[in-house]
């Protein structure tokens, strides 16, 4: 039985940034997440902006959290080879009296110590040609930024896994209890023994929490639905368009992705249900119509997707990144919502620097190694040296996905690596096969057929998501 | 740079028929581009019967109608690449091709044929309520795994929409042994053939629900159930009205849309087919740039896919040849009852006779079709049934079209 040091519930950006920073250090890491993928709930569905930080209220966690780890991003987006751009972000206030709280919230960056700027009218509109034109004003904060969170979570794992971490998926824990100097930790499955445990489960953190003992927060999802809109010309917006924030979050925003795709959304309602990923009608009406009340343009006949994705919302208002009341080697990191992508790399580091370090004896590793593997992608912003890798190897030429022209050379890279796909969904976002405007409609058999070969198992096996969701379900006879 | 006179982008129906074209007329330089791995298009997974009964008073499967064409593409011996996609392309006619055995190259073009096909309107392009599970799948793609690759995507299943596609897969499906449990409609007429209604669900009694949609799909992992409700004029769903239905796959034939992204590229002008808008010799507003097929707009027979290849195949090659005369335009407009018509604007010197292609909005019985030019009637003819899923064809002779001046429209008109 392997026993150890420090076993993370959860494989989100969460887990994900803070197996990473273990990985520097000599100790035992095992990751755990319940479902087939890393990545797979709240970080695989939100808006993906690194946000500037200009929002949170001074002295809490969020403020402090977002701040730090937006500088963190350029650096470890080039260690992860992972798209990010430092797009910045406008604020924009479409009536008159929404003016002082566009000063108000001015007041709060600088507290926070983010550079921000008020904008005119005028100001904005040059930026935006296709903003409301009755726009009064805009917070313009230019250090925001938008990623490609797929890869980044999907990257940060397998850097640390080819530094150490040893993963787990599809391992549901069931029950924790302290066995000596010990924690074991039941899954459906098994059990792992592990000296410190670090409760990074998202939506599921306080029932993980209460697993060990009574806590006084809880989590309540507050779901958010979104539309995806193809690569449409580019221009539609050029920085992320926020409204300004309330008390259910940030508003309802439009954004260009790293890919070029635009994503309008997340509305804000509360649900019960931890698994509800539902999206409905009248709820995605509400998200298009205040959409283009900021953007009149939005060609909505060109969405490719829907999607919805749950905010782990904690009683606490406030991320809670601390010692369970017991005992100092049960860690909670709960209630990461929204900033808790862009805070992923403060967080990470402070768990493992400040939480980790002062009861667990570690020394940093001497080949530890901060980078991935390179990615070499056909299609990168079509890129002429990309066409000379490719033609020095063919398979980078050889295209399975028409839509988003990712290549056979790609898929097989993904497969061979530390943390790779296992599901069609999985692979389709490490490469985008899948993604584009047929949304798999002619590269879905051909992706099934690569990963049954390349696993070595029937197309029957290959499922779309987790374990028991298969894409085909019987062999015909006379079938090949 | 590599340099061709004839680029033909697409080796389908469309794309073999203009290049066979172009060649018989005498051009000699033409490069066949197919992704696939081989020549043929959608027709390769289309293995039911039912093509070439205009082409060749026969009725052929859908393998046996381009195996026609393959050979005379051999014959003719026209050069083609296959598991070559172009992934790029410039105004100016330089494409980008990636291609599996020759890696990423350019070439320049004195003229191309897009003949690109169509793709399928999926799950998140109707915005499907409900759960994100598997057991999700649109007509053609359950069509290529069984057709081409033997494996059965589902066992008890649920249609939605009655698209030719959908039609023929639940006839396919239901000999191969899977439950169909009914097709649903969200309009209140069919979008398939009649022949299809009749050969596919009424011989099988697989029921067919109009006015019915999907208004939530359930599942955890792979699909379980799905709730059909009827819906009003206004296509909302009427409370009360729900059927469950449990089910382990649904599938969607909700739509054909042409494949036009390289046009993007080039902001080329469409036109409500969502494919590119041609003049009549299938030349889109980009010169030396032509189109046909269901890239251009979806047809429902193949027969008139190749006849429209051949259209374009001629125009290039009286492009190449320096013969293609540019009058004034005239400008076509569908009007009343009329959903688009191609093509969109006609050459006022042009010295043939024009076939305008169109579709109705909705299904309707004894009107008349009214082509008028400048408020002067062209054309009158009387039209006992005409149903959106059936193109309809009229030809307007080279002598009518001498009447005609800037502009010309089509209407219906209730008698
Ligand atoms: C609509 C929306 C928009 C957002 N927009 C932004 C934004 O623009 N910028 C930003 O910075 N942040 C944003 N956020 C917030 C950000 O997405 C989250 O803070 C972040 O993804 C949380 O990561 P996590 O790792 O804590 O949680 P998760 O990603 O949910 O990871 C938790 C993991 O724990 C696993 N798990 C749970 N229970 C168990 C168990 N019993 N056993 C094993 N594993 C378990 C789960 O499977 C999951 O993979 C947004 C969130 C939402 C919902
Ligand atoms: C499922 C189905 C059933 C049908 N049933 C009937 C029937 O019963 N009877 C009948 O008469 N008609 C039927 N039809 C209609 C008819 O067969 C089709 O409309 C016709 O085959 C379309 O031909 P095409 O050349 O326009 O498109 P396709 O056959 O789709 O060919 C387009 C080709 O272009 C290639 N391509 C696309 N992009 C690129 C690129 N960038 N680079 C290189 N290559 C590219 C594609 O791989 C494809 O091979 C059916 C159609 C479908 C889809």
């Amino acid at each position: 039985m392997e026993r150890f040091d420090v076993l993370i519930i959860g494989a989100g950006v969460t887990g994900a940034m803070i197996a990473r920073n273990l990985a520097k250090y000599d100790v035992k890491v095992a990751l755990l997440d319940k479902e087939n993928d890393v990545g797979n709930l709240t970080s695989n569905a939100n808006s993906a902006i690194i946000h500037s930080g200009y929002d949170p209220l001074p002295g809490t966690n969020k403020a402090k959290f977002n701040v730090l780890g937006n500088k963190m991003f350029d650096e470890i987006c080039e260690d992860l080879d992972v798209n990010f751009y430092r797009v910045g972000s406008l604020t924009v206030a479409l009536y008159d009296e929404q003016l002082p709280l566009l000063k108000e919230l001015a007041e709060r960056s600088k507290q926070n110590g983010v550079e921000v700027k008020l904008l005119s009218a005028e100001e904005v509109k040059k930026m935006e040609p296709n903003i409301n034109p009755n726009v009064k004003g805009a917070l313009f904060a230019p250090t925001a930024g938008i990623v490609d969170v797929f890869n980044f979570v999907v990257h940060a794992v397998e850097n640390a896994v080819d530094n150490g971490v040893k993963l787990f998926l599809n391992e549901e824990v069931t029950s924790i209890v302290k066995e000596g100097e010990y924690y074991k930790v039941k899954t459906q499955k098994e059990e792992f023994y592990s000296k410190v445990v670090i409760n990074a489960a998202g939506c599921y953190a306080d029932k993980i929490a209460s697993m060990v003992e009574p806590i006084d927060w809880k989590i309540t999802p507050r779901k958010g639905e979104y539309f995806v809109l193809d690569h449409y010309k580019e221009g539609l917006v050029n920085h992320v368009i926020f409204p300004l924030p309330s008390e259910k979050g940030k508003g309802i925003l439009v954004t260009m992705t790293t890919s070029g795709n635009y994503l309008v959304g997340p509305s804000s309602e509360l649900t019960d249900e931890k698994d509800d990923y539902r999206t409905d009608p009248p709820t995605l009406k509400n998200v298009r119509a205040q959409a283009s009340e900021m953007v009149p343009s939005i060609p909505f006949n060109q969405v490719i997707r829907v999607f919805a994705g749950n905010r782990p919302t904690c009683t606490r208002h406030d991320f809670v990144i601390e010692y369970s009341k017991k005992d100092k080697n049960f860690i909670n990191v709960g209630g990461i919502e929204s900033p808790g992508f862009v805070s992923s790399p403060a967080i990470g580091e402070y768990v493992v620097e400040q939480l980790v370090k002062p009861i667990l004896s570690m020394k940093e590793k001497a080949n530890y190694n901060p980078k991935v593997r390179k990615y070499h992608r056909l299609y990168n912003e079509m890129r002429e040296d990309n066409y000379k890798f490719s033609n020095e190897h063919l398979n980078y030429s050889e295209i399975i996905c028409n839509c988003e022209k990712v290549t056979l050379g790609e898929i097989l890279d993904v497969l061979s690596r530390s943390n790779p796909p296992h599901s069609v969904k999985a692979l389709k976002r490490r490469t985008r096969a899948g993604f584009g405007k047929c949304q798999g409609g002619f590269c879905q058999p051909r992706v099934v057929l690569i990963l049954a070969k390349y696993y070595g198992v029937s197309p029957l096996e290959i499922n779309y998501d987790g374990e028991f969701s298969p894409i085909l379900l019987e062999k015909i006879k006379g079938g090949r | 740079m590599r340099t061709v006179d004839l680029l033909v982008i697409g080796g389908g129906s469309a794309g073999m028929a203009a290049a066979i074209q172009a060649k018989k007329e005498g051009i000699n330089d033409i490069l066949i581009v197919e992704r696939d791995e081989n020549l043929g298009g959608i027709l390769n997974q289309c293995i039911h019967n039912g093509f070439g009964l205009t082409e060749f008073k026969e009725e052929l499967s859908g393998p046996e109608y381009l195996a026609r064409f393959v050979s005379q593409v051999e014959e003719l011996k026209i050069p083609y690449m296959t598991s070559s996609m172009v992934i790029d392309m410039t105004r100016e006619k330089i494409v980008t091709i990636s291609s599996k055995k020759e890696g990423v190259f350019k070439i320049k073009a004195k003229a191309i044929v897009m003949a690109t096909g169509c793709y399928e309107r999926g799950a998140g392009a109707i915005q499907i309520p409900g759960d994100r599970c598997s057991g999700i799948i649109t007509a053609g793609t359950a069509q290529k795994y069984l057709n081409i690759h033997g494996y059965l995507c589902g066992k008890r299943v649920v249609i939605l929409g009655s698209g030719d596609i959908g039609l023929i897969m639940a006839r396919r499906l239901t000999l191969e042994g899977a439950k169909v449990i009914c097709v649903s409609e969200i309009m209140p007429y069919s979008n398939g053939l009649n022949r299809n209604i009749a050969q596919c669900l009424n011989d099988y009694n697989i029921p067919l629900y109009l006015s019915r949609s999907v208004s939530k799909v359930i599942g955890k992992d792979r699909l379980e159930k799905v709730i059909l409700s009827a819906v009003d004029e206004k296509m909302q769903f009427i409370p009360g009205t729900e059927m469950e239905i449990e089910c382990d796959t649904l599938i969607l034939s909700v739509g054909l849309i042409p494949y036009i992204s390289l046009l993007d590229y080039i902001d080329c002008p469409t036109s409500s087919t969502k494919g590119a808008k041609v003049n009549e010799h299938m030349e889109t507003m980009i010169e030396g740039i032509f189109s046909a097929g269901n890239c251009l707009h979806v047809h429902d027979v193949v027969d008139f896919v190749t006849d429209e290849g051949r259209l374009a195949g001629h125009g290039a090659a009286e492009y190449l040849k320096g013969e293609f005369k540019r009058g004034e335009k005239i400008v076509v407009t569908p009007k009343d009852g009329i959903s688009y018509v191609v093509p969109q604007e006609i050459n006022k010197d042009n010295e043939e006779d024009v076939t305008f292609k169109f579709r109705v909005r909705k299904p309707v019985k004894d009107v008349n079709l009214i082509i008028e030019s400048n408020g002067e009637l062209v054309a009158k003819m009387f039209k006992p049934v005409l149903i959106p899923s059936e193109m309809v064809m009229v030809k307007l002779s080279k002598d009518k079209l001498a009447n005609v001046d800037k502009e010309v429209s089509l209407r219906l008109e209730e008698r």
